[in-house]
């Protein structure tokens, strides 16, 4: 009697369970939209939006999307932005896949990647969303380092470079050894430096002196755990750990400049200031979700650049990329 | 009709649970196995496109290891030098203060301090490794940058430390089952002839649980050379070879961490190299559990 009683509770739980996990429910639901752009939901414009949006890239552009999608969630809590950090180069092999809807990059699309976006049928928007100087930092305990020529800098970095220690690169300078901590081979910020310090994208010393990662906060951490380290980064990782680098004001040929947000925003901080992007997949805009999403973005860029710690674009400019969108 | 539950032994008809149950248990064990004939297939196949292009003698021999940035360099011996150091570093802390742990709970306590010690001791194996990590980055290193000046933020020797702690309960619980299995009428022999409680411990208990003991450093060894998020977080990403353990180095398994989080297109060298460094640890792995296998069996002594 009792083992009958067993079976048919078992049975009669798995049929209620089949039973509840193929219907779809319209309040809250938590299922992520797949890649195929199905189209969710009516379609009307429906006040609450839901689904998941899957953005990954630079680790430069994350704060800012990263804030941007904090401030979306409040207002549309049964939406998912989930932000990944693979760099802009892992970001696009992904992004042009179609695997992402949105690609942070801080350097414009490459050739190969647009190639191969057009060879797996992505359309894609490109959108200019803020400025960002990219900074030379090191320990704040380093006080010979008043400024570096981008010559110097070039020296640091090419590749096979002879410079082990600080007195190699300028005569006076103390005799200890260099420890560089730079982004890795996925990351913008390493493409963009590189091609404009070292004139080849990717080239970059490669010794037992760098530690390579693409993730920023470890190189904010090897920064400033060691007196002789230099690195570089976005300015938002500056502005959020000022007390604990020093900022690095760079010669350009015009005399040292340090980033902020007037040299960055007239072009004086060179030559390392740079636009940042974001790559929308345009299938995925058939989404009521995403189209909100990029559409708040780009109305919030201008304060929350500013908040994350990077340049805001002027307002014309915004004007231009919010009509690439409409 | 008869019930079949009045008898005290069931009737000549078997359930059908008793047919089904043998064929369930032997699908549950064939799992495993075919889990781990999966992952070794799956590391030979990707690793043999990666070897095509890499002979592996430059693999094997190889000082430079650069595998994403040109110039590119495949000599995993830096990698295999790094593992090394950081495991070495940890064995030196948790053999010695693992072994002593397990010789006082098993000759020295009274029930009362081994019940109370014991659970305390696993504790530690409990700590997720990303919190030994970090513990290791924020109060270990600081640390040594004071003792030693100039030493760098990542270093081996604080993932290595980190490390070893980690393990100490791995070496302490399996020494000290090994010790307490020694039957009591050896110490009784050896206290009876006048031995101290010291030398009864150390040149009789040990001697006689020497292939457990033996047994738990090898697969405390295992441990700390797959271990992964300690050294990720702490120990750097600057394959090179050195024996200083102040250096910032990369293990193998750092290194499968830093190319997985970058996104490597699949099929590219990059992407086969994982694979390849994967290979290597499964095989020391491997090797190190035969190793393990054969010293038990050596040693071992039947009462």
């Amino acid at each position: 009697m009792k083992k009958t009683a067993l079976w048919m509770t078992t049975v009669s739980l798995l049929v209620l369970l089949t039973a509840c996990g193929g219907g779809q429910t319209s309040s809250q639901p938590i299922e992520s939209t797949n890649a195929s752009g199905q189209e969710q939901s009516t379609g009307q414009e429906s006040p609450t939006l839901s689904g998941t949006i899957d953005i990954d890239g630079s680790s430069t552009v994350y704060p800012l999307t990263e804030a941007i999608a904090e401030e979306f969630g409040k207002e549309n809590q049964a939406v998912r932005v989930t932000v990944g950090v693979s760099g802009t180069g892992g970001g696009f092999k992904r992004f042009v896949a179609g695997e992402t809807a949105i690609s942070n990059a801080s350097r414009p699309i490459k050739d190969e990647e647009a190639e191969k976006a057009k060879a797996n049928g992505i359309e894609y928007i490109e959108l200019e969303v803020a400025y960002d100087g990219l900074s030379v930092l090191v320990n704040p305990e380093n006080d010979w380092v008043d400024h570096l020529t981008v010559e110097e800098l070039n020296t640091i970095f090419k590749p096979e470079s002879a410079v082990t220690k600080w007195s190699d690169v300028r005569a006076g300078w103390p005799a200890e050894e260099i420890k560089i901590f730079s982004p890795g081979a996925d990351s913008g910020t390493f493409d963009y430096f590189t091609e404009t310090i070292n004139g080849k994208a990717q080239a970059s010393r490669n010794d037992a002196l760098v530690t390579f990662s693409e993730d920023d906060n470890t190189l904010v951490q090897g920064v400033e755990g060691e007196k002789n380290a230099i690195g570089y980064f976005g300015f938002a990782y500056y502005e959020e750990n000022k007390d604990r680098l020093k900022l690095v004001p760079i010669d350009g040929g015009e005399g040292p400049v340090a980033p902020s947000t007037e040299t960055i925003n007239d072009g004086t901080y060179k030559p390392l200031s740079r636009p940042m992007y974001i790559y929308v997949n345009k299938a995925f805009m058939d989404k009521p979700e995403v189209k909100a999403f990029v559409d708040y973005y780009l109305k919030h860029a201008g304060e929350l650049a500013d908040e994350v710690g990077y340049v805001h674009l002027p307002q014309n400019k915004l004007d231009e990329e919010m009509a690439k969108i409409q | 009709m008869e019930n079949v539950q009045d008898h005290p032994f069931a009737g000549q008809k078997r359930r059908p649970t008793d047919h089904i149950m043998p064929v369930f248990l032997f699908l549950c064990a064939m799992i495993s196995t075919l889990t781990t004939v999966g992952i070794v297939y799956t590391l030979f196949s990707e690793s043999i496109a990666f070897f095509k292009q890499v002979p592996i003698f430059e693999f094997l021999g190889g000082t430079k290891w650069a595998p994403l940035i040109a110039p590119t360099h495949f000599g995993v011996l830096p990698l295999l030098m790094g593992t090394f150091l950081v495991t070495l570093i940890s064995a030196v802390i948790a053999i010695p203060v693992g072994l002593a742990s397990a010789i006082y709970l098993s000759e020295y306590a009274s029930a009362r301090v081994r019940k109370i010690i014991r659970p305390v001791l696993e504790v530690l194996a409990g700590v997720p490794t990303i919190v030994y990590g970090y513990f290791a980055l924020t109060f270990i290193s600081p640390i040594l940058q004071v003792i030693f000046p100039g030493a760098g933020l990542f270093n081996a020797l604080s993932a290595g430390i980190a490390v070893g702690i980690m393990i100490i309960p791995i070496v302490c619980s399996l020494s000290e089952e090994a010790m307490r299995a020694v039957p009591n009428s050896l110490r009784m022999g050896a206290y009876a002839l006048g031995s101290t409680r010291l030398e009864t411990a150390l040149k009789v208990v040990l001697p006689a649980a020497l292939s457990g003991v033996m047994s738990s450093f090898v697969l405390a060894f295992s441990r700390a050379i797959g271990e992964t998020m300690i050294v990720t977080i702490a120990a750097g990403a600057t394959p090179r070879m050195t024996a200083n353990p102040l250096d910032s180095i990369q293990t193998m398994t750092a290194y499968i961490v830093q190319v997985s989080l970058g996104d490597t297109p699949h099929g590219s060298l990059a992407y086969g190299s994982i694979f390849a460094v994967g290979l290597t640890l499964f095989v020391i792995t491997f090797l190190l559990n035969i190793l393990a296998a054969a010293i038990a069996k050596r040693f071992r002594e039947a009462y």
